[in-house]
């Protein structure tokens, strides 16, 4: 492989990176407080594709402006899946919001079905993100420049919020002790539905980050990107934000890198995620940054 | 006055008599549409019953039922299809070699399928089990999305995603229901044993149960090796069924549908499950009309394509959210407890007069 080659496969490997660290957040933040896995983030990743898609159609908003709509809607989506299939469930078995992850998961998939409609549609790129700039030998399309710089920015404001404000306390405070962060005076509702509408938000930025990457959008798209920033989120820890964005990182990084050094192992590549996540389950299942 | 032990047995042999009679009316007699749908009742049942003793008796909660499945569909049907079907269907990458001039009975495949599966459930089980709640429940989506990947890439054994088409169709309702009986059977008196009692008691507390001298390791990996021989079975029944199979067959979608079954008929209850299945069977043919355009006095109505899973997504979030037993919560239908219900009922009505 030459240099070039390498090069171009680094740079797509970055921003998948970072794309699925966005998603992983997610999962972890929410692992964190509730010490649930919350199925249906791919969902919500998913739903925020569309809700652009329609706000540019139907309501024919600027591009810009569909997608800060589409973050609030998914901000929004987050905290209703939370206040509906979650709270009532907390006092319950584990094995019963387990239940309800998965069912509002498969929901959300039928619901946009029915009323999106199977077949994908195209998503729409601005002009930068379709255009491949050519450095020296190296191609690299638009979105692989803007990609890593929007995650970041995003990443340091997640991080300002979750260790430098009171809210960010709070949040941390459950993660280490449900009934004494409760009897700390920590209003517990309105943090949980807080991380749920960060994350959901970031969520949104993914799955606006990936359509513009690969611009089909479907019902489905949220599984795999989903189940990835998943595995993302165990490797790295669950429950440690830092641990989220590194996993995203090698997750992504690893997954072009396969395909880019062992091409005929290409049709495997969604297998060998999954045989990474059981082998860190198994040896070393609080992952990289996680506690014991 | 039936009291005795023997009563109750000649009871349920009657019962299975009159079913084995209706099976023999109804395979001559119904047409291939019913049949179909009653192989389904039959085939659901074996899957939510397999799926309920590893998630609601034993409370591990496994997502990888359809791998199971899709392990016993490949397995029975290599094995059961004639030499001459291999060589139609595997026209891009010939199959290797062994498996291309086998040939063996249905029945035989059948229980290979279920070994096989069996065989993989302990490889899988013995190191997941390990693991708790919804890391299992990671582990085993995963192990069944890596079987889907590894058969649509192992072109020479599995032909692919191009799947195995025309294959003979064997699954009658001798089949499905002999078999649906056999598993509910099995499973009723192993959950009636002592270890059916270890189970539950791994599902209560399994610090207190390994503190009273429960195996835990090997009661898990038992009730998930069963599950998982009975799942293979199911899908080898499917996929003679349906007469067609590709791994996409065996997405999660189709662990999910078992879920629904499982959970709507109450986690931890025979009875439950075998209601839902046959509903559910049924219910996906009876909703098929809502996915097709209709019309009503003139008024033409187009089919909403998808409809079917949002209805019964709706219903398991309902059932999720305000009836968290399910139908039947961990409750057991028997004649016995119909008997009693009964004569107790008559006996307060006579001391209340």
């Amino acid at each position: 492989m030459s240099l070039n080659i390498f090069l171009q496969n680094l740079s797509n490997g970055i921003s998948l990176g970072c794309l699925f660290a966005l998603v992983a957040i997610g999962y972890t933040m929410v692992y964190g407080v509730l010490r649930l896995i919350n199925f249906a983030h791919g969902d919500i990743f998913m739903m925020a594709a569309f809700f652009v898609f329609y706000a540019m159609t139907i309501f024919s908003l600027p591009w810009g402006i569909a997608c800060l709509v589409a973050i609030i809607l998914a901000m929004v989506l987050g905290r209703t899946i939370e206040r509906v299939a979650y709270k009532p469930l907390r006092n319950a078995p584990r094995i019963s919001s387990l239940c309800s992850a998965i069912g509002m998961s498969f929901l959300l998939e039928n619901f946009a079905i029915v009323v999106f409609g199977g077949r994908p549609k195209s998503f729409y790129r601005p002009e930068f993100f379709a255009k491949t700039f050519v450095l020296g030998e190296v191609r690299v399309p638009g979105v692989n420049f803007v990609t890593p710089i929007v995650s970041i920015v995003f990443l340091l404001i997640l991080s300002y919020i979750v260790y430098r404000t009171k809210t960010g306390l709070a949040m941390r405070a459950i993660s280490k002790d449900f009934d004494t962060a409760m009897l700390m005076g920590i209003n517990l509702d309105r943090t949980i539905s807080f991380t749920f509408m960060i994350g959901s938000g970031l969520a949104a930025v993914g799955a606006i980050l990936w359509a513009l990457r690969y611009p089909q959008i479907w019902p489905f798209m949220g599984v795999f990107p989903g189940w990835r920033a998943f595995t993302a989120a165990i490797i790295g820890g669950i429950g440690s934000i830092r641990g989220a964005m590194v996993g995203g990182f090698l997750v992504g990084l690893l997954t072009i890198m396969i395909v880019a050094f062992l091409p005929e192992l290409a049709g495997y590549k969604d297998a060998f995620i999954f045989v990474i996540l059981i082998f860190v389950l198994l040896f070393k299942p609080e992952g990289l940054f996680g506690e014991e | 006055m039936i009291e005795k032990k023997k009563d109750f047995l000649l009871l349920k042999i009657a019962t299975i008599l009159i079913i084995i009679l209706f099976i023999f009316v109804a395979q001559r007699n119904f047409d291939t549409y019913v049949i179909r749908i009653l192989n389904l009742c039959g085939i659901y049942v074996i899957l939510g019953v397999s799926l309920n003793l590893i998630n609601g008796f034993t409370g591990q909660f496994s997502l990888g039922h359809a791998g199971f499945m899709a392990i016993g569909a490949y397995v029975s049907a290599l094995l059961y299809m004639s030499p001459e079907l291999k060589e139609v269907n595997y026209f891009i990458t010939p199959l290797i070699w062994p498996l291309s001039v086998i040939q063996i009975p249905f029945v035989f495949s059948l229980i290979i399928a279920g070994l096989v599966s069996a065989g993989v459930g302990f490889l899988v089980g013995a190191p997941c089990l390990r693991l708790r709640g919804d890391y299992l429940a990671i582990v085993t989506f995963g192990f069944s999305e890596i079987i889907r990947v590894l058969f649509c890439n192992l072109q020479n054994i599995t032909n692919g995603p191009l799947g195995l088409k025309g294959l003979p169709s064997y699954t009658n309702l001798w089949w499905s229901w002999g078999i649906a009986i056999f598993a509910v059977w099995f499973i009723k008196n192993l959950i009636n044993s002592s270890y059916g009692r270890a189970l539950k008691s791994i599902r209560e507390d399994d610090i207190a149960a390994e503190a009273m001298g429960v195996n835990l390791f090997y009661h898990k990996v038992l009730s998930f090796v069963v599950g998982a021989f009975f799942a293979g079975i199911g899908g080898a029944l499917l996929g003679s069924l349906v007469m067609t199979i590709d791994p996409n067959t065996f997405s999660f979608f189709m662990t999910f549908q078992i879920i629904i079954i499982v959970i709507v008929g109450g986690l931890g209850s025979i009875t439950g499950t075998v209601i839902v299945g046959v509903l559910f069977a049924v219910l996906m043919e009876v909703l098929r009309s809502v996915e097709s355009p209709m019309s009503f006095f003139g008024l033409n109505i187009p089919g909403i394509p998808g409809m079917r899973m949002l209805i019964f997504a709706i219903l398991l979030m309902i059932v999720v959210l305000f009836f968290h037993q399910g139908l039947m919560g961990n409750r057991e239908w028997s004649w016995e407890w119909l008997y009693y219900k009964l004569t107790r009922s008559k006996k307060e009505i006579k001391e209340g007069s």
